[in-house]
Formats: structure tokens, C-alpha cells, sequence
């Protein structure tokens, strides 16, 4: 069981499109996870820094929060052999599919991007049966 | 100037992550789990990232271009192809084995489990190597 946290999550929601519109406004780049990781990866074409600043500060508020003393709930409620199969098949998926929640989900649906659209519901589809057959079906 | 501001998005984006429920895999595989423990939370996630950007990208893309660049880096309006669902319908897939979707999963390395680097290191393995096969056809 996870709670129901309505509010919190509107405003966690809310800065993440902050996030997205501070890249925008600034370096007029889309917020997507997917695209900025795979620009720090070999072979780096061009714009490594930015990147690697947005990852450094993506990583750095959940610990400062939690230094601050505010709860993050966290459970991995799945097995390590799930999470070596389901990183490889989310990276793979995610750039094949030009992008992922952050890109497609938030960026590119507010952008009225027709393939954001597409993909955010493919992925919301496949994502719901895979748990429903991994849950309700092998009972994992 | 670039990385500040890169540093102060990514801050936004993490704090967003966290707070919003979006970091913990237990509360994203609830929130599909329609069968079972269904936690809507991340029904609410969406619509507070959304509004707020469907809100103010009309804004900045009003002002032509963005502070610190020439202009605007938009993917071009392109069609649905078959590359496009078969990778999102495949993201999907390990977004339900796993839990962790990319910008979940980077925020969630501050909580410090192992089991965050798994998915990760699996995840980077997963996009450094799709991005050398397209870079080659």
C-alpha cells in the first residue's frame, strides 16, 4: 500500500514544470531525462556541461530535502534481476522512442507534439498491462 | 552561465521528483496496479506538470528565443512512426517491470539504496547503446 497524496503530488507535479520551463525560457531545450542522459553518454557531440549540471542538481535536492528532514517515501517493491531487465528494456524503449515520461509526458504533450501524444499513450498502455500480467497473471 | 541554469532546473526537477511521489517505484507501480492497490497520486503529478507547462510555453515561445541560446532546440513536427510506438510500447514494458522510469530513477540515486544503481547502470547500458546503433543508420 502507498498513500494517496493528492496535494503533494499536484506540487511536486508543478515543479517539475517549473523544471521544464526554466530549461525552456533558458536554454530553450526540452526537460526530457532520456535525451539529457544520452547526451552525456558516449560519444558526446556537444552540450555536455549543461547536462551534466541538470543531472548533478536532479540528484542533489532529494538529499538536500532529506537532510532538511522531510520524509521521501521509498520502497523497491521488485527484484534485482527485475531491475537489471527493466533498465535495460527502459533505456532501449525510451531512445528508440525518442523520449520518456519527462519528454513526452510533460514537455512534449504541453508542446500539442502529436508524437508525444502517441507515445504517452502507448507507454501508459504497455506499462499498465505489463503490471497487470506481472501482478494479477504470474502473480511476480 | 549554461551549467547554472542546467544546475537550477535539475534542482527543480529533483525536488519535483521527490516530493511528488515519482522517485519511490512502489507508489508508480500502484498508481497502474488498477487490479490491486490503486494509488491515483501520479494522476495528480501529471496534471500539475502539465498545467504548468501548458501555461508557460506559449509565454516563452512568445518571446522568439531563449536567454542563453539563439534559439529554440524543438524536435521538427514529425509523423507517428513505427519507431516511435515500438519504443515507447518497449518503455512501457520495463517502466512496469521496473518501477523506476528515467527521471525517476536519477533523483532516486540520493536516497543512497543499491538497488537505484541497478536499474540505473542497466538504463545507461540500454540508452548509450541505442544511441550508437541509430547514430549508425
Amino acid at each position: 500500500m502507498t498513500e494517496f497524496t493528492p496535494w503533494m503530488s499536484l506540487a511536486g507535479g508543478a515543479l517539475l514544470g517549473l523544471a521544464a520551463l526554466l530549461l525552456m525560457a533558458g536554454l530553450g531545450r526540452i526537460a526530457g531525462m532520456t535525451g539529457i542522459l544520452a547526451g552525456v553518454l558516449p560519444r558526446v557531440v556537444q552540450d555536455f556541461d549543461w547536462r551534466l549540471a541538470f543531472l548533478g542538481g536532479a540528484v542533489l535536492s532529494p538529499w538536500l530535502l532529506g537532510i532538511a528532514g522531510v520524509a521521501i517515501p521509498f520502497m523497491v517493491p521488485v527484484s534485482s534481476l527485475s531491475l537489471a531487465i527493466g533498465g535495460v528494456v527502459v533505456g532501449v524503449g525510451a531512445t528508440l522512442g525518442s523520449g520518456c515520461t519527462s519528454g513526452h509526458g510533460v514537455c512534449g504533450n504541453a508542446r500539442g507534439s502529436i508524437r508525444s501524444v502517441a507515445a504517452t499513450l502507448t507507454f501508459m498502455t504497455t506499462t499498465a498491462i505489463t503490471v497487470y500480467v506481472l501482478r494479477h497473471v504470474l502473480g511476480v | 552561465m549554461k551549467s547554472l541554469l542546467g544546475l537550477a532546473a535539475g534542482l527543480l526537477f529533483g525536488a519535483g521528483i521527490a516530493l511528488s511521489g515519482m522517485i519511490n517505484p512502489a507508489k508508480v507501480l500502484n498508481f497502474f496496479d488498477l487490479a490491486g492497490h490503486w494509488d491515483p497520486s501520479l494522476m495528480f503529478v501529471m496534471g500539475g506538470a502539465l498545467a504548468t507547462t501548458a501555461l508557460g510555453y506559449p509565454l516563452i515561445f512568445r518571446r522568439g528565443r531563449p536567454w542563453l541560446d539563439r534559439f529554440f532546440h524543438l524536435p521538427a513536427p514529425g509523423a507517428i512512426d513505427r519507431r516511435l510506438i515500438a519504443g515507447s510500447a518497449l518503455f512501457g514494458v520495463g517502466w512496469g517491470i521496473a518501477g523506476f522510469c528515467p527521471g525517476g530513477s536519477i533523483p532516486a540515486l540520493a536516497l543512497g539504496d543499491q538497488r537505484t544503481l541497478i536499474f540505473v547502470a542497466a538504463m545507461l547500458l540500454g540508452i548509450g547503446a541505442t544511441k550508437n546503433v541509430l547514430a549508425r543508420i
